[in-house]
């Protein structure tokens, strides 16, 4: 059974659609002991970092996504949660995998947000297994993550910016991008993490 | 880097896809959900889907709509037509659209750019602007409103810059003249608009053959993404052929 992190940010439906096409049993909660028996656990998320972290805040979440040590993947602003800090605020986050999050700079980035599809070049890794390398997924952001080094999975390039579109510490992973909405690459990519144990 | 996206435009009347040209003498152009995923297959980068009914019966059936495009579809999508508040936002988002495109009320009532923003992230609200020539205008292009009808009194690139500030992530532009021509997108009014913000442009109105999509994504109009719809819809052009000729002519497309 996989938790969908339920904290009332964002596009959860698409989430759980792609989950389910997968034959995943998905269970959307903020119930901690729920979430703690997760086999695999997705944060998603949507809008404004320190809205968010108000709201996991609100439903005491912060300690139970901390606690968790099953598969985690967090996707694009669950991403970014999972680093100690986000501009966007400023606001303190959950300091999964060290690192913070930072605005696309003007003078480096000619159209922000980054709507559209970007390839991802990613490290060796059982969540981009049977992936092409540098295929295409589907990015939606006008922040990126910034881990500290070792904790960058895979990279991506705004004009000839390069920052991190996937983060990795121990069980918790964080994409940047949307799987759910990336063509079959995203489907495998989900289908890798629901591999991994 | 990002590749430059082609997204077809399916107007959706009371849960049909229907086709027509300039607003008139609609048909019936199948389930949504099927014409939706023979995109997806086809090699589209995402879809917009704007609700055209006329009735509240209609819209009501929007939402399922949503719901059952979510199910199914890979890509990403946007929903517009008849959104007039925060709460119209939401339901479409909790639907399963990844972002909602406002038009008319965007231009009613600017704050709701700004709160639906701060709500669901810049990044969901597209805005739509129509334009047409209007000499009386510095950009000599005029907004107009409720399907093209009315002039909203509002020059073109002023208004584009206003809803960048207002927190709209992205615009969708459509030249009322060049709507159905299939005699090219309007480039000099993309390029205008294309230049004066930095949220990503969509050009709409006037695709016809390979080429018009050229002219607009190339680096000299600047548009980040084209949107059709009769040449997807009728099979004139096939959108991976498409993209082979766009990348032959140096465009970054996805495979």
């Amino acid at each position: 059974m996989t938790v969908l992190i339920d904290y009332d940010a964002g596009n959860v439906f698409s989430v759980t659609a792609a989950l389910e096409r997968l034959g995943e049993e998905v269970v959307l909660t903020d119930d901690p002991s729920t979430i703690l028996s997760a086999d695999h656990v997705v944060f998603p998320g949507v809008g404004h970092a320190a809205a968010a972290m108000e709201k996991l805040e609100e439903r005491g979440l912060v300690d139970v996504l901390c606690a968790v040590k099953a598969p985690f993947l967090g996707i694009c602003l669950g991403g970014q949660l999972m680093l100690s800090s986000s501009d966007e605020g400023p606001v303190r986050c959950l300091g999964l995998v060290p690192g913070r999050v930072m605005r696309f700079d003007k003078g480096q980035v000619h159209r922000i947000p980054q709507i559209g599809w970007n390839q991802v070049h990613y490290k060796d890794s059982p969540l981009f297994e049977g992936i092409r390398q540098d295929d295409w997924f589907f990015f939606d952001h006008s922040y990126y993550m910034d881990p500290d080094e070792g904790s960058s999975l895979a990279v991506s390039q705004a004009d000839a910016f390069t920052y991190s579109s996937a983060i990795v510490m121990d069980n918790f992973f964080g994409v940047q991008f949307h799987p759910e909405k990336s063509g079959r690459a995203g489907a495998r990519l989900l289908a890798n993490f629901l591999e991994v144990r | 880097m990002l590749a430059k996206r082609l997204i077809p435009c399916l107007d959706i009347k009371d849960g049909r896809t229907v086709k027509g040209i300039n607003f008139l003498s609609l048909r019936d152009a199948g389930d949504p959900v099927e014409n939706a995923l023979r995109y997806q297959e086809e090699g589209a980068d995402e879809l917009v889907f704007l609700d055209i009914s006329a009735t509240v019966e209609g819209r009501t059936t929007l939402a399922d709509l949503v719901k059952r495009i979510a199910s199914v579809l890979e890509i990403p999508f946007t929903v517009g037509g008849g959104i007039r508040t925060v709460d119209d936002v939401h339901r479409i988002v909790l639907s399963g659209a990844d972002k909602v495109s406002i038009n008319s009320q965007a231009v009613r009532n600017p704050q709701l750019i700004t709160e639906a923003a701060s709500r669901f992230g810049s990044q969901c609200m597209v805005v739509a602007i129509d334009v047409k020539a209007a000499g009386r205008m510095p950009s000599g292009y005029e907004v107009m409103v409720d399907g093209g009808r009315t002039p909203a009194g509002l020059d073109a690139i002023a208004w584009a810059k206003a809803v960048e500030d207002h927190g709209a992530g992205e615009i969708l532009l459509t030249s009322m003249e060049a709507d159905g021509t299939k005699a090219g997108y309007d480039v000099g009014i993309t390029r205008e608009v294309a230049k004066a913000v930095s949220i990503p442009v969509i050009a709409s109105g006037g695709a016809g053959k390979e080429e018009d999509f050229l002219e607009v994504l190339c680096d000299s109009c600047g548009a980040d993404a084209a949107l059709a719809a009769s040449v997807f819809h009728y099979h004139e052009l096939a959108i991976a052929s498409l993209k082979a000729y766009l990348q032959s002519h140096g465009i970054t497309v996805r495979f």
